[in-house]
């Protein structure tokens, strides 16, 4: 019998249908409960605590002391090497994000064509993602060593003075953004890949009785269908790329950010009044002003991706369209 | 009993049958033909993915000096394993890695098994809130967690948990992303009809769940894991925070191992470092690189 006839007859149901009844009513909760109550206690929690640390004077050691309001948010923002971070961060997430993103699809493109052995090259485009960003910050310090290393070996060969990507600030962040983009690149293609394959191929084959070549195809069919997929892959991309911290960290493991701090990103600042200071106050207080960044970074992102994608419908819509006419009249 | 069923639509190996293989070949025409250029782009893609891997196992297996050489070493020297040895010498790889296997297998299967409980109930069972709970998910997933780190850490300290891999393990328990993983694929997988129709069959709520919805999310469980173990093996901020240099993850140790020469280290023990804590992922690669390669063109579509 269905618990609904059960439910009805009252008070002359069993217990084994009670508890059936119980079992179908309560079972889902218990089964998301682990999860929702995990993601309060380690998740949730701790970011709204953070309000709480940044209004205090806390020390790493001391604990909690004197209330001070939003002076940890005013010592924070007047402070020039918090906007050095904030400028140091901007400046590698766009060195990263934008070639990454170009590149990325640039690769997808050559992927989705009737490749031999495809899963051989998706295979060799995804290697760098297994290196930890240990690993890659190791590997390409060493690349980027100014004192020998490959590149610096190969400038001096060609004659060229040696760039000093330790010590400079935007030759630094370019070394940092390889890093980055080493190891997503191909994550990234792989994802813009699947976005490629799910356009029906018949709309490029109207297309091309149209007599779309392949460029037109790229820029009017691949480019605006993939865009939804493409601002997913910008908002991940902005969400861990203003987060970056374990490469400028170890790209000169003696300091936090260079000797100048010429590659301190926030996160790396926030680290710095955290531990070494132990100014936790200074450290929540940064916690959230990133958190705040966060979200307007991808806010003007998803604006202007929108603004983008729009003015391009408008531009291409109509190639599809009439094609996919076409086509079936020619199949009639 | 019908819980003994096996759902047809569980296997995420789908074999083709002749008429679907006629319409990929009628489709695949429309592809376009690869030319001298694609391969060639092909191959200096590859060549970037894998010079800076090849160029440190090269200069992990020579000696220090070798990274003023112009051009570039390419050939591989004798010294790999005495460079492996300095590097375990100097820092605890041993403990690293298998602090790193216990800290990662039991975040993956902590993972794994709570997201496809909640991600189960999300895709098939009814209940009251389910659309305002899930939404409220996946918002979660867009909050970046990392910005609690001073909080948790008191956290962490207050339970006396530093330099425990508990601390570690705890905080990554449950993932978001892993309830909206699991959730989008077992909304398609399972049929209601077979949960509805073990139901009817009085088996109960959990039954219906470890008997029918558990061996159909096999696959997608098989892809979370991978996932998850490895970014627990990747990261880096956390472990570095509550993990002090007696009990190091594998990445704390390469770290450690990065600084300890100060501006001037031995180069070729560091990369062997570097080396060592990539092997273990590169073996789940070879393996599995396939099931990898499905799950992030399998999100990227859904999600």
């Amino acid at each position: 019998m269905s618990t609904l006839d059960a439910r009805r007859t009252g008070s002359r149901l069993t217990f084994r249908q009670k508890l059936a009844n119980f079992d179908y009513k309560a079972s889902p909760y218990l089964y998301i409960s682990p999860f929702f109550l995990m993601f309060a206690v380690l998740g949730l929690f701790p970011i709204i605590y953070t309000v709480n640390v940044s209004l205090y004077n806390w020390d790493l050691l001391k604990g909690q002391g004197d209330f001070v309001g939003l002076d940890n948010y005013v010592t924070t923002l007047t402070d020039p090497f918090f906007w050095n971070a904030f400028g140091n961060t901007i400046s590698i997430f766009l060195l990263s994000a934008v070639p990454q993103l170009i590149i990325a699809t640039v690769i997808a493109a050559v992927l989705d064509q009737a490749i031999r052995a495809s899963t051989f090259w998706r295979m060799s485009i995804l290697l760098p993602y297994i290196a930890a960003p240990v690993a890659v910050a190791v590997i390409f310090t060493q690349i980027f060593n100014q004192f020998g290393g490959p590149i610096t070996g190969a400038m001096e060969a060609l004659g060229l003075e040696p760039i000093r990507w330790g010590f400079d600030p935007f030759p630094s962040h370019v070394a940092i953004a390889t890093m980055v983009n080493w190891r997503w690149t191909g994550y990234n293609a792989l994802i813009l890949l699947a976005a490629m394959q799910a356009i029906p191929r018949d709309i490029y084959e109207s297309a091309s009785l149209d007599g779309a070549g392949r460029a037109r195809r790229f820029w009017s069919i691949t480019i605006p269908m993939i865009r939804p997929t493409m601002i997913f892959v910008i908002i991940t991309s902005t969400i861990g790329g203003l987060q970056i911290f374990t490469e400028p960290k170890l790209f000169d493991g003696q300091s936090n950010g260079g000797s100048n701090r010429q590659f301190q990103t926030i996160v790396l600042y926030l680290y710095e009044m955290a531990f070494p200071r132990r100014d936790f106050g200074r450290a929540a207080a940064t916690a959230w002003i990133l958190f705040l960044i966060i979200i307007l970074v991808g806010l003007i992102n998803y604006a202007i991706s929108r603004t983008i994608a729009s003015q391009d419908i408008k531009r291409n819509i109509r190639l599809p369209k009439r094609a996919a006419v076409n086509a079936n009249g020619a199949r009639r | 009993m019908t819980t003994t069923l096996s759902p047809k639509s569980g296997s995420h190996l789908h074999i083709p049958t002749t008429e679907e293989r006629a319409v990929k070949k009628r489709k695949a025409r429309f592809y376009d033909k690869p030319g001298w250029l694609t391969y060639g782009l092909l191959g200096a893609f590859f060549l970037g993915a894998v010079f800076p891997l090849w160029w440190s196992f090269v200069m992990a297996s020579r000696q220090a000096s070798d990274i003023n050489a112009v051009p570039p070493v390419v050939i591989p020297g004798p010294n790999f394993l005495e460079n492996v040895v300095k590097a375990f010498q100097t820092v605890d790889f041993a403990k690293a890695l298998i602090n790193s296997i216990i800290i990662s297998g039991t975040i993956a299967v902590a993972v794994v098994f709570f997201s496809t409980l909640a991600g189960y109930a999300f895709a098939k069972l009814g209940f009251k809130g389910r659309d305002p709970l899930m939404i409220a998910v996946i918002a979660t997933m867009a909050i970046p967690t990392q910005l609690g780190i001073i909080p948790l850490f008191m956290l962490v300290s207050e339970l006396k948990l530093t330099n425990t891999l508990g601390a570690v393990i705890i905080p990554g328990l449950v993932s978001a992303f892993g309830v909206f993983f699991m959730r989008q694929y077992l909304v398609d997988v399972i049929p209601d009809e077979l949960i509805e129709a073990a139901r009817v069959d009085g088996a109960s709520m959990w039954g219906t769940f470890w008997h029918v919805a558990l061996p159909a999310a096999r696959p997608a469980m098989a892809v979370l894991g991978l996932f998850m173990f490895m970014a627990a093996w990747t990261d880096f901020l956390w472990p570095l925070l509550v993990l002090g240099p007696k009990n190091p993850s594998v990445q704390t140790a390469l770290a450690a191992l990065n600084a300890s020469g100060g501006h001037t280290p031995d180069y070729s023990m560091v990369l062997a470092g570097a080396i060592i804590s990539i092997i273990p992922l590169l073996i789940l690669f070879l393996f599995a690189g396939k099931q990898l390669i499905a799950g992030i063109m399998s999100g990227a579509v859904k999600g």
